[in-house]
């Protein structure tokens, strides 16, 4: 949306670029441009409204809150300056949050990425059963998050789950998988690569189908046909763009995650899979210190925008596009 | 020794069959061009050559060894393709470099960043970093080394396309229509490169075009195809002036052959446009056929008479030394083109009568399914028959 401002006065330049050559006695092209940018502005204005009014406004009243003691549901408050930042920063809980949060992330993002990727090419190297194979691995992205995770919470289950019985019948050890303070996290990793998998094999098969079979062919003559070659001559390369807009998506989307914590860990056990939107909300709405759910809900945003930006800057230098 | 034999290629794609039976062999150093519009199979046929499709039946062979079965990069064969086909990714020297990587590192070798420090793969990264600046230097594009594809013009992309072709010094150069993303002064100035290259180079060249003029201009011999058949092989100057085939004769040639149907009279007189003319060609009398005739067979005649067709002016263009003259002999539909020399018709203008005439063996006779009825030996021995002799 943001996106609209600079484009709409981008158009108007011209226009004033034609006045500036003419001689000031000619109004005709000033007042035409005045136009344009009053159509442009009228045409954003009801998108502009929705953005203030959802997105600015509560942003502004997340960093009041922030600066506050307020209580969630409380009829006064008070400012506080930087006492809520600084409680923040000394908490053995939000650091145990924001570590499980970076390390889910880490666990995540390369895991759909490959797995993605992986698929993507699997399906478009066989010609059968495509469109079957593309819905089976888009359904999880679809399904609700939350009834998703309730099954994987059956599927988990340490007496009755079908994931221990299958590896009790294998003769494989078996665990309290959500229980257990060191495998909680991973199972939860793994959930949310097979939740975000199809929506990156739905990406890198766009991408496949728009690399030139040209370029194929001409490693091919060039002696690059082992298909180890191929993939590092020309799949890997010209899916830069594609697998750059895939990990910032994916980023971000294992950065949010909440659904999965909430209904099957709640954090637990101890704060070993606790993650920050999970306890913003905690604090938030549990705790009702909306002040300090605010506090790290900043803290949250600043470290998403960041990921992003440096993400965008680092993989464009090495992305190709066209 | 890198001559190449096509036996009897066949090629279907599905249901739709692209090369009928085409046989061809091809001379060491040749430049040979496949000429014909699209979706006549030339294409195809170089990809089989190249390795990049596989032919239904028939057999391949180059420099003297059949290459059926055998991978494109093991043919000693080189490329260049119409989008030029450059990794968007790699700068111009790696692009170049690549054929070369590919064949003398291993695959350990040609890993990013420690690949360059394993044994033994310095000096061969080295080799082929001198052959690259070689091979820029000889295309001029040595300054360009360092940029991507992407920041290129076209004409400099088309050059790192042949430097990346060239720079492994294979026996067969295959061109797909390398020109034809070019503008039009662009696409002349290339077209002499790449004249010169093949003459540089001495190897044999196979080039794929829908353009006469490529075509006429490069080769040392034309293939002109159609729907997936060879209709003849012949040098630009012969496949011009003594086409075998009705489809031939109309696809090449600017402005576009006349084509008239014509009656046999009596043995060596035709009757057409309204007039007789003397043919040399024996055919049934009575019988129906049709007539090329180049524009510029025409001569402006000033008189009517016999062997002499009239028609009135429909339009006329001036092209500077020439002029391409419409005109309408009675009895036909269509208005015929000659292209008569500014010079010796200096002021016909539309509305006006017009007289021309053609010499006997610059009528090219073609029977009903459109092959070429060959002139008897008498024109052949004696061409410069002058008109009147037959009026």
């Amino acid at each position: 949306m943001s996106a609209s401002l600079p484009a709409v006065s981008r158009l108007a330049q011209p226009a004033e670029g034609a006045a500036a050559k003419l001689s000031s006695r000619v109004s005709l092209p000033r007042r035409h441009s005045f136009y344009e940018a009053m159509w442009g502005w009228a045409l954003i204005a009801p998108a502009l409204v929705f953005l203030v009014v959802l997105f600015f406004l509560p942003v502004i009243g997340v960093f009041v809150i922030a600066f506050s003691d307020w209580q969630f549901g409380a009829s006064s408050l008070s400012f506080v300056g930087l006492a809520n930042f600084r409680e923040v920063i000394f908490d053995e809980g939000f650091r145990a949050s924001l570590i499980n949060t970076v390390v889910y992330v880490v666990m995540v993002v390369p895991g759909t990425v490959l797995a993605g990727l992986l698929i993507a090419l699997l399906i478009e190297s066989s010609h059968s059963c495509r469109a079957l194979y593309r819905a089976v691995h888009f359904l999880p992205f679809m399904a609700t998050a939350t009834a998703m995770a309730i099954s994987w919470e059956a599927l988990l289950h340490p007496t009755i789950g079908l994931v221990n019985h299958s590896l009790a019948a294998l003769g494989l050890p078996v665990a309290n998988w959500l229980r257990d303070e060191t495998t909680v996290l991973p199972v939860l990793a793994v959930i949310g690569i097979w939740q975000n998998l199809g929506y990156a094999m739905v990406l890198f098969m766009a991408g496949l189908k728009s690399i030139p079979l040209d370029l194929y062919d001409a490693a091919d003559v060039d002696g690059a046909d082992h298909w180890l070659d191929r993939l590092r001559t020309v799949t890997i390369p010209m899916l830069g763009p594609v697998s750059m807009f895939v990990v910032i998506v994916v980023a971000l989307r294992a950065f949010e995650t909440f659904d999965t914590v909430q209904i099957l860990t709640q954090g637990g056990p101890g704060h070993s899979s606790e993650m920050l939107l999970y306890t913003i909300y905690r604090e938030s709405f549990e705790y009702l210190r909306a002040g300090y759910g605010a506090a790290v809900a900043i803290v949250f945003l600043a470290i998403v925008v960041a990921l992003t930006l440096l993400q965008a800057r680092s993989m464009d230098k090495r992305v190709h596009y066209q | 020794m890198s001559g190449i034999a096509i036996r009897n290629i066949r090629k279907s794609f599905g249901a739709t069959r692209v090369l009928h039976d085409v046989s061809l062999s091809i001379a060491d150093g040749e430049f040979l061009t496949l000429l014909g519009p699209s979706g006549c199979g030339k294409s195809t046929l170089l990809r089989i050559l190249a390795g990049l499709e596989v032919q239904d039946t028939g057999s391949i062979e180059i420099g003297g060894r059949v290459v059926d079965g055998i991978r494109p990069k093991r043919r000693d064969v080189a490329m260049v393709f119409q989008s030029y086909a450059l990794y968007p990714h790699m700068s111009v020297a790696a692009n170049i470099a690549l054929p070369l990587r590919m064949r003398r590192l291993s695959r350990a070798q040609r890993l990013p960043l420690i690949g360059r420090w394993l044994p033994g793969s310095g000096p061969v990264i080295s080799g082929i970093e001198m052959e690259v600046s070689r091979t820029a230097e000889a295309l001029g594009i040595a300054h360009l080394l360092n940029r991507r594809p992407g920041q290129l013009s076209g004409g400099q992309r088309q050059r790192v396309a042949v430097g990346r072709a060239m720079v492994r010094h294979p026996a067969v150069f295959l061109m797909d229509e390398p020109l034809s993303n070019l503008d039009a002064k662009l696409r002349v100035q290339m077209r002499a490169e790449i004249k010169d290259l093949h003459r540089r180079l001495g190897v044999t060249f196979v080039y794929v075009t829908h353009d006469q003029a490529e075509a006429m201009t490069l080769s040392d011999r034309v293939v002109v195809m159609r729907d997936g058949e060879i209709l003849q092989v012949a040098p630009p100057q012969e496949i011009y002036a003594d086409p075998n085939d009705m489809r031939v004769a109309e696809f090449l040639g600017s402005p576009k052959i006349n084509m008239v149907d014509a009656t046999m009279r009596e043995p060596g007189l035709v009757d057409l446009a309204g007039s007789a003319l003397p043919v040399a060609c024996e055919i049934a009398p009575g019988s129906k056929f049709t007539v090329g005739i180049r524009p510029e067979a025409f001569q402006f005649a000033e008189h009517p008479g016999p062997g002499v067709i009239t028609g009135s002016v429909r339009m006329v263009e001036h092209m500077g030394s020439d002029l391409f003259v419409y005109f309408d002999p009675c009895g036909l539909e269509h208005p015929l083109i000659a292209r008569l020399s500014a010079e010796r018709a200096p002021h016909i203008v539309a509305g006006q009568t017009l007289h021309v005439s053609v010499r006997p063996d610059q009528l090219l006779v073609f029977n009903r399914d459109g092959r070429r009825v060959r002139a008897r030996d008498v024109s052949r021995t004696n061409p410069s028959t002058p008109v009147r002799e037959w009026a």
